[in-house]
């Protein structure tokens, strides 16, 4: 089958769905998404937790909730579903993109559009991303993994936990095994800082005297065919395991939630070149990717730890894929963003002259009483002062008008005089 | 008595030094602002949280409905609303609001579907 849209959105989670409407609100009729799952709503549906939409909805929700609002608006608005329905391959030649998608009910299909927009979300650092020594036994899973076994399908992945890295995932799984009975004994992070958010540690650690080692790794995993038990150790400054503080636990699960990588894959294959910090695509202010017409949005793009900003940016987004297709994407002169003192990235790495933008950025280490500085060469464009700042924090900063004669942009944060 | 705890307020985190005796807080040092101290004595005296849980569902496409309590219940009940929420069965068709279990536990809260469930035909 081949088939001819306007827009094709490749995900139908939170950054897939609010850039589907942002398309149609903005006048875009042919619109197609597609999702390899057979429901619409992406990884919200296994967070059922808590502490969704307090910036979109200006309401507490969980996951599902959160993710039912969009699907709603989605349903009302018409826009064509496919579920089930990989996506495998983009073939981009000038203003046409032809995705092959394959389902069990369609097979195979091609589906060309002028924009695409990919919001394929992220996926899990495994343990050979951090090659981990010891055997090899059953028991070792993500703690995303585990939030689907228990949520989605009713099973306990152990009785006995241990929980590497300290990621907000992580956190959430250790109140939740906690709360379905399992023991969890505790959290190990790499950094001399927890890298999830603070309400997790007080809500899903501490109410629970879930120790939290920081600055300690597990030097070892023990056990044949079911884990039985990890060595941990402290570390020090450049990361490597010291004598100083060893010590063992047993356990029959390991939770690994030791970080996120944008789901590229696809995005390679149409020939999007990728950010080596983000991971995601390099986008422009519109969030176009290096090929015309190929947008991004969500945890593709960069790992994002709130939704809603996920839906913020799909909305902007999707407003701006809608004037690409409308021949109405207005080109200015682009100028550079610098990432400066304590930033890790900014996301865009570009701006435009005389255009509005909205830039994302994360710190490299928590600081206190810092100031964060966006300037051109002549002008403050922003400053503001923060009593702290957290890498596990993403700040997102609007800037209403790059000056028609800057040449470049500089994010840094500074410590001011007294 | 002494508690340390950190105000989750808003992202600031700020490490609370908390001196109370058995009636009322005494003292509340680190706090950045008035937020802090009505925080300690919450989470000292009569601390809340939300119950988030899954329960078993007949009739769906999926075996398992999400569901929470729609308001704080107390802290130290949080494992008898676990225990009560493993109890209950649910059956599609359900609604996101919909009441799974009424007033769980006295608390005035209800246990509520998270997510709304079609029923499916070939699955009664």
């Amino acid at each position: 089958m081949t088939r001819e849209v306007q827009a094709l959105v490749i995900g139908a989670g939170p950054a897939g769905l609010g850039a589907a409407l942002s398309l149609k609100n903005a006048g875009i009729e042919d619109i197609l998404v597609v999702d390899r799952e057979d429901s619409p709503g992406g990884i919200l549906l296994q967070c059922i937790h808590n502490g969704f939409g307090l910036h979109q909805f200006n309401e507490e929700l969980t996951g599902p909730e959160y993710a039912e609002r969009y699907i709603n608006r989605f349903r009302k608005s018409n826009i064509d579903l496919l579920v089930n329905t990989s996506a495998i391959d983009i073939i981009a030649d000038g203003d046409k993109k032809t995705v092959v998608l394959l389902s069990e009910e369609e097979g195979l299909m091609e589906v060309s559009a002028k924009a695409v927009i990919l919001s394929m979300g992220c996926r899990e650092r495994n343990r050979g991303n951090i090659a981990i020594p010891g055997s090899r036994p059953a028991g070792i899973m993500t703690a995303g993994f585990a939030q689907k076994m228990v949520n989605m399908h009713g099973h306990i992945p152990g009785k006995e936990i241990v929980i590497l890295g300290s990621g907000d995932i992580g956190l959430i799984m250790a109140r939740r095994l906690t709360w379905e009975g399992a023991h969890v004994k505790a959290v190990i992070e790499v950094q001399p800082f927890p890298g999830g958010l603070n309400r997790n540690i007080v809500q899903c650690l501490n109410d629970f005297k879930i120790p939290l080692y920081l600055s300690h790794t597990i030097t070892n995993i023990k056990g044949n065919w079911r884990i039985k038990g990890v060595d941990v150790a402290s570390i020090d400054k450049h990361l490597e395991p010291t004598s100083e503080d060893k010590f063992s636990l047993t356990c029959d699960c390991l939770l690994l939630s030791i970080g996120l990588i944008p789901e590229n894959e696809l995005s390679l294959k149409a020939g999007v070149i990728l950010d080596p910090v983000t991971r995601g695509a390099i986008v422009d202010v519109n969030l176009m990717t290096s090929v015309p017409g190929v947008f991004a949005c969500g945890n593709v793009l960069q790992v994002h730890d709130l939704a809603d900003w996920v839906s913020e940016e799909a909305e902007y987004c999707g407003k701006a894929a809608a004037l690409y297709i409308q021949d109405k994407i207005t080109k200015g002169r682009e100028l550079p963003v610098k990432t400066g003192n304590l930033v890790r990235y900014v996301l865009p790495s570009r701006v435009e002259a005389g255009k509005e933008a909205i830039l994302s950025l994360r710190p490299i280490t928590p600081a206190k009483d810092i100031t964060l500085m966006i300037k051109s060469e002549k002008k403050i464009l922003h400053k503001k002062k923060h009593k702290k700042i957290f890498p596990s924090e993403m700040l997102r900063i609007p800037l209403k008008e790059i000056p028609a004669d800057a040449q470049y942009i500089d994010v840094s944060f500074v410590w001011e005089e007294k | 008595m002494k508690e340390d705890l950190i105000c989750t307020n808003c992202p600031l985190g700020c490490g609370l030094q908390v001196t109370y005796d058995k009636k009322k807080i005494i003292k509340v040092e680190g706090n950045t602002c008035k937020r802090g101290e009505e925080y300690a004595e919450k989470e000292i005296f009569h601390p809340e949280r939300i119950v988030t849980t899954t329960v078993r569902v007949s009739g769906a496409a999926v075996p398992f409905l999400p569901v929470k309590t729609d308001k704080s219940v107390p802290r130290e009940l949080c494992f008898k609303v676990m225990d009560r929420a493993f109890g209950a069965r649910a059956k599609a068709p359900v609604k996101a609001g919909d009441i799974i279990i009424k007033n769980i536990l006295d608390t005035g809260a209800d246990l509520v579907a998270t997510r709304s469930l079609k029923k499916e035909k070939n699955n009664a």
